[in-house]
């Protein structure tokens, strides 16, 4: 193995090198050799300084300021160590904030990861144009949000929507999708729904693909039917994938914040009238930009965060769980 | 495995019309006028009025210098993200050094920090440094990616064989040229994908603008905002803008999707 690497290369030419000191070309051997050993570094610094300038020195400073009672503009912030975080546990805007963000990601990520796996074995069929079906599939992630926020909220909407409309044809009662708390998570989670199950359909897909043909083959020989095979052999084997899909969707949904901010018809205002459809991102951002209290406002971000590790980390451990149950059953 | 029967078909049917459908409304409504919403039963067929309300999209907000300003941003990111990531890809893939396993590691843990949660101390730091409303304030936080690093390493590893870095070597390159003569060549399907799910990601963002720009220099996605915050909303000009603002990447997606679905496929395999 060593002998491929590219750190042998200098230590060939050695003999060459120990001919003469002092001559340029012993220049260029100690120049080269620094290549090797350095510049490596160089390559991957540009991710870790911008990582640390945009990644890291926020979230920890996010901390800082949220022990400050730090408004937008002032020159001298007061330290009030816990105060923000006490003010937030008391505030009721907030645990309702926390409550439509924990239900639209239940509402929007359960679904949607189990008609991906659904639409992956569709996808994983021997179809006719194969490629042409996975396109059609990922259309709606290439869509814009706020286009999509804004479209649905007019499909969605209490009058003239169309799914009030198709509500009524079919003999329903209209429903008014801002208003009504439930309904207004129902409607956001289907605008996140619609946009990333095809996506997380084709990681699960790509994942399907590696499967090796022997493993199902062999099932098939022992008398296995394809309901069976999919839950004893395909799904462990997806493990990996499906513990991937649910991480980045519990990362990705638990900060929600454009389409709940366009599903609003009343300009201006954050998450409807009494804020039935507000999510902590949104409400972050109101602290932050329209109350300008930064130190509350990083509070509410450090909350945020610290949900988002914990229900991540469930996710991980419920996921392993779920899907090597399977392989225990065999 | 026997050839999937219509079930199969029917299903993948409706879900692509599905997909399809809330593109097809906003275009319908935006070629008609807003009276159309007020009807028992909405007209299916798109009517004739798609131009005038893209021209009033062009009276309202200044749409299109909010078009430039996506374009800039989504290219530069595009193009930075790209380069450092497959740079970073190769020196994690074939170079070796100290400490590349861990920080290897390092950038895959990141992916899990939410960079959503920092945009109060960055909108500080951006205000700090004078740059709250410039272009360069979207920019400079997504100049690369942990995810970018990591697609790149994947493929790397696999399209570039040693053997080729170790004969430009003995050929007297220096790494960086060995990267570009050599390497770029070889990845350059990953970097392409790369490049279209940057540019889709950076045309779309939403929130990091919002907080940072200004009204007067918005990029795409926060001018479709404006159009929708008046007190009365005119759903034909705002979807005619929503409409407008899909097109482009719309075609883009519609020509690299063939691609970019193969190389989500490959990647993977490769994994």
């Amino acid at each position: 193995m060593t002998t491929r690497t590219v750190v042998d290369t200098p230590r060939r030419q050695r003999p060459d090198r120990e001919r003469r000191a002092g001559t340029p070309r012993r220049w260029r051997q100690r120049l080269n050799r620094w290549d090797v050993k350095y510049s490596p570094y160089l390559y991957i610094a540009p991710f870790f300084v911008i990582f640390g300038l945009v990644g890291l020195f926020p979230l920890l400073y996010t901390a800082y300021v949220s022990v400050f009672d730090w408004e937008i503009g002032s020159t001298d912030p007061e330290l009030v160590w816990l105060e923000n975080y006490e003010l937030l546990l008391a505030d009721e805007q907030f645990w309702k904030t926390l409550v439509n963000t924990l239900s639209i990601f239940v509402l929007s990520s359960g679904p949607q990861i189990v008609i991906a796996i659904a639409l992956a074995a569709l996808l994983n069929a021997r179809l006719r144009g194969p490629t042409g079906w996975r396109v059609g599939v990922l259309l709606p992630y290439a869509a814009s949000l706020v286009a999509i926020g804004i479209i649905f909220a007019n499909l969605f909407g209490p009058q003239y929507g169309l799914v009030n409309s198709v509500l009524e044809v079919v003999g329903l009662d209209r429903i008014d999708w801002q208003a009504d708390r439930f309904a207004s998570h129902l409607a956001i989670a289907t605008m996140v729904n619609w946009r990333w199950t095809g996506y997380n359909a084709l990681i699960v897909l790509a994942a399907m693909q590696a499967i090796p043909r022997e493993v199902q083959e062999a099932a098939i020989v022992d008398g296995a039917g394809p309901f069976r095979r999919f839950v004893t052999v395909t799904l462990p084997m997806l493990r990996p994938t499906l513990i991937f899909v649910v991480i980045t969707s519990t990362i990705g949904g638990l900060q929600i914040f454009t389409e709940p901010r366009l599903f609003d018809a009343l300009p201006g205002s954050n998450g409807g009238s009494e804020n039935q459809f507000q999510t902590m991102t949104m409400y972050m951002y109101q602290s932050a930009f329209e109350n300008f209290d930064l130190g509350y406002a990083a509070a509410v971000a450090w909350i945020l965060f610290l949900i988002v590790v914990l229900v991540a980390l469930v996710n991980f451990l419920l996921t392993r769980r779920f899907v090597s149950s399977g392989e225990v059953d065999e | 495995m026997d050839r999937p029967g219509f079930l199969v078909y029917g299903l993948l049917i409706a879900f692509v019309l599905g997909s399809l459908f809330p593109f097809y409304w906003s275009f319908l409504v935006a070629s008609r006028d807003s009276g159309m919403l007020t009807e028992e039963i909405p007209p299916l067929l798109p009517g004739g009025n798609f131009f005038a309300n893209a021209a009033r999209v062009f009276d309202t907000v200044p749409f299109w210098k909010s078009l430039g300003n996506s374009f800039i941003v989504a290219s530069t990111v595009t193009l930075t993200t790209v380069l450092f990531s497959a740079l970073a890809g190769f020196a994690f893939a074939k170079l070796r050094f100290r400490g590349r396993k861990p920080l290897f590691v390092f950038i895959v843990l990141t992916l899990a920090v939410p960079v959503q949660l920092g945009v109060i101390p960055l909108y500080m730091a951006m205000s700090e440094l004078g740059w709250a409303g410039g272009l360069q304030a979207v920019i400079v936080p997504n100049l690369v990616t942990a995810f970018g690093v990591f697609w790149m390493r994947q493929y790397t590893v696999g399209a570039v064989p040693y053997e080729l870095i170790e004969a430009a070597r003995v050929d007297g390159c220096s790494m960086i040229r060995i990267f570009w003569h050599v390497c770029l060549p070889a990845v350059r399907p990953a970097a392409a994908i790369l490049a279209m799910f940057t540019f889709m990601t950076s045309w779309n963002d939403f929130l990091w603008p919002l907080v940072v720009l200004d009204a007067d220099n918005p990029t795409v996605q926060l001018a479709l905002e404006q159009l929708q915050s008046g007190f009365y909303i005119d759903y034909s000009l705002v979807l005619a803008g929503t409409t407008l603002a899909t097109i482009p990447i719309l075609i883009v997606f519609l020509v690299l999707g063939r691609q970019i679905v193969a190389g989500i496929m490959q990647g993977a395999v490769k994994g």
